[in-house]
């Protein structure tokens, strides 16, 4: 008639028995040190580290780990990518979508005219974070009738990060932001991360396999500065091309966003990114080989990839 | 009585007199203006933007201040004239060094011009009034940028427009008119301190409120404003 209680001992024995063996070994060399350790090996079973249940607590060597572990949640989402030239920014970013049923989704978001920013991680946090760039725009422009400059935004956007860094009944936006735009001194893209910090690039990638687009860019960076619009976007479906690790590269599977100077903020439509990418033939290493291996390969990759989108949650993209 | 005799712009208004809005904060809004300048006339030239004014604070029909600045510059790049009530032009002054502080505050390569300066104070002066407590002015306000002119003005109503030539006060029925004849685009400075001064003399004939005093204000094209005070006795 009882009910089913959890405290019961059939429940607890496996862990119960895993700790006694190592406290009754490590009894045998320190009596003295093992009570203690016993009771953080208990703890610590749960955590990764007895520091980390808040972010108001720092560990004892000055980190916040509440902090790192969002900035892991960034590295989770799929890959964002920003370059710069003097008068143009592109943001470029992979599209993930959780079934081929389902529409993949939004990383690149307009905030203004002359500003946009393309996320990386927790999407429901980076879209709320965009309406409140959004906001902060239009309210400037309201009271002063010109664009807010985007070393503004960023510093209110990595202020509003910094809140929730020292805050006990708050917790870090888990999403990176690649915010690109234009302002009255050129030209800028900045990263903004869950940890409060902002920095300024010229060019950048974020998410998984970002280091690969990172390897290509460090390589090229030097030019980007004197780059033509066109040599930038060539650039930066590129370096997505380095991201997707030998998978063919195709307008459904990525999202490019231009702005320049005398030229709004614009996603490109999937027709003008096919013609770009069949222009700079970046296809993919594979376009050499024949139409069978072209078809195989993306269904092997699909696999492959699967496995790692399980082990991500379905809240990161 | 006191309106009567200040002898205002027709854009102007009047006291309220609805019983409605009278109440007990009556004597924290602005019903009348005391202390007064009148005109202030502003150009563009081809370097950059001339705003001249007299230095006179009346005290209704007494002429009582002759050393009131109602001239500023403003920030790094803006010009700001006054016409009205001088306390309310002292509490704009403040808003605006406040916001120029905040800018400053920034420490980045950006910084708030003429046209944002203009539109902030448009947006005070306008909610100032939505509230039945306007501040009692006729502004102009003018700078350059990045080598680019601007001239406008807003007042007590928060109507504000940008123009080549702006006045307030009787300089919109006595100066504005020569200018339109007068002003055209590559005017030098010196040409066109002759033609503020022409509009002043004429104001000084006719102006009851203005006095003998003039303050000139410049701001070029690519350098910080300055200033040159004048003092012209007319005979």
């Amino acid at each position: 008639m009882s009910v089913n209680n959890f405290t019961e001992p059939k429940f607890l024995v496996g862990p119960i028995l895993r700790v006694l063996n190592r406290v009754r070994r490590q009894y045998i060399q320190n009596p003295v040190s093992t009570l203690h350790t016993l009771c953080n090996d208990v703890v610590c079973k749960m955590f990764r580290n007895q520091y980390d249940t808040d972010v108001t607590t720092w560990s004892p060597a000055g980190r916040l780990f509440q902090v790192e572990y969002a900035m892991e949640a960034v590295k989770q989402g799929s890959a964002a990518i920003g370059l710069r030239s003097k008068s143009h920014v592109v943001l470029a970013c992979v599209n993930k979508a959780n079934s081929e049923l389902s529409s993949h989704q939004k990383k690149i978001f307009k905030v203004d005219d002359h500003v946009g920013v393309a996320i990386a991680g927790l999407t429901a946090d980076g879209r709320v974070l965009s309406r409140y760039m959004r906001n902060e725009c239009i309210n400037y422009f309201y009271t002063y009738e010109s664009q807010l400059p985007v070393g503004r935004l960023v510093v209110q956007l990595a202020d509003k990060a910094q809140v929730c860094t020292q805050r006990s009944w708050k917790r870090p936006y888990g999403v990176g932001l690649l915010v690109g735009g234009l302002d009255e001194s050129g030209a800028h893209l900045y990263y903004n991360c869950p940890s409060g910090n902002y920095f300024e690039y010229q060019a950048f990638a974020i998410g998984s396999r970002s280091q690969a687009a990172k390897t290509y860019l460090e390589r090229k960076f030097v030019s980007f500065m004197a780059s033509s619009r066109e040599n930038l976007i060539k650039d930066a479906l590129f370096a997505l091309r380095e991201t997707l690790q030998g998978e063919k590269l195709t307008s459904s599977a990525c999202t490019i966003a231009v702005v320049g100077v005398g030229e709004a903020f614009h996603i490109l439509d999937q027709e003008t990114v096919q013609a770009l990418i069949n222009e700079f033939e970046i296809a993919g290493e594979e376009a050499a080989a024949p139409d069978q291996a072209g078809v195989d390969e993306p269904s092997a990759a699909d696999d492959q990839a699967a496995p790692v989108d399980q082990s991500a949650a379905p809240m990161d993209m | 009585m006191l309106l009567g005799i200040l002898g205002m712009n027709s854009l102007d208004c009047t006291p309220a007199t609805n019983s409605l809005i009278r109440s007990e904060a009556d004597s924290q809004r602005t019903l009348y203006p005391y202390v007064t300048g009148t005109s202030v006339v502003g150009i563009k030239y081809k370097d950059g933007i001339l705003l001249a004014a007299d230095m006179g604070g009346s005290y209704g029909s007494t002429l009582r201040y002759k050393s009131v600045e109602r001239l500023k510059p403003v920030g790094k790049h803006s010009l700001i004239g006054a016409s009205g009530e001088i306390s309310d032009f002292q509490e704009i002054m403040r808003y605006l060094d406040d916001l120029i502080l905040s800018d400053n505050m920034w420490d980045d390569g950006n910084s708030l011009g003429p046209k944002e300066v203009h539109n902030y104070l448009t947006r005070v002066m306008y909610n100032r009034r939505n509230k039945f407590n306007p501040l009692w002015n006729s502004l102009v306000l003018g700078g350059v940028k990045n080598g680019q002119k601007y001239l406008g003005t807003v007042n007590m109503i928060g109507v504000h427009y940008e123009d080549n030539h702006v006045a307030t006060g009787f300089g919109n029925h006595l100066a504005l008119p020569l200018l339109r004849d007068e002003w055209h685009e590559n005017l030098t400075f010196e040409e066109g301190v002759i033609l503020l001064e022409k509009c002043m003399r004429v104001l000084l004939y006719r102006d009851r409120s203005a006095v003998n005093k003039l303050q000139v204000l410049f701001s070029l094209c690519g350098i910080h404003t300055s200033r040159l005070l004048g003092n012209c006795c007319t005979v």
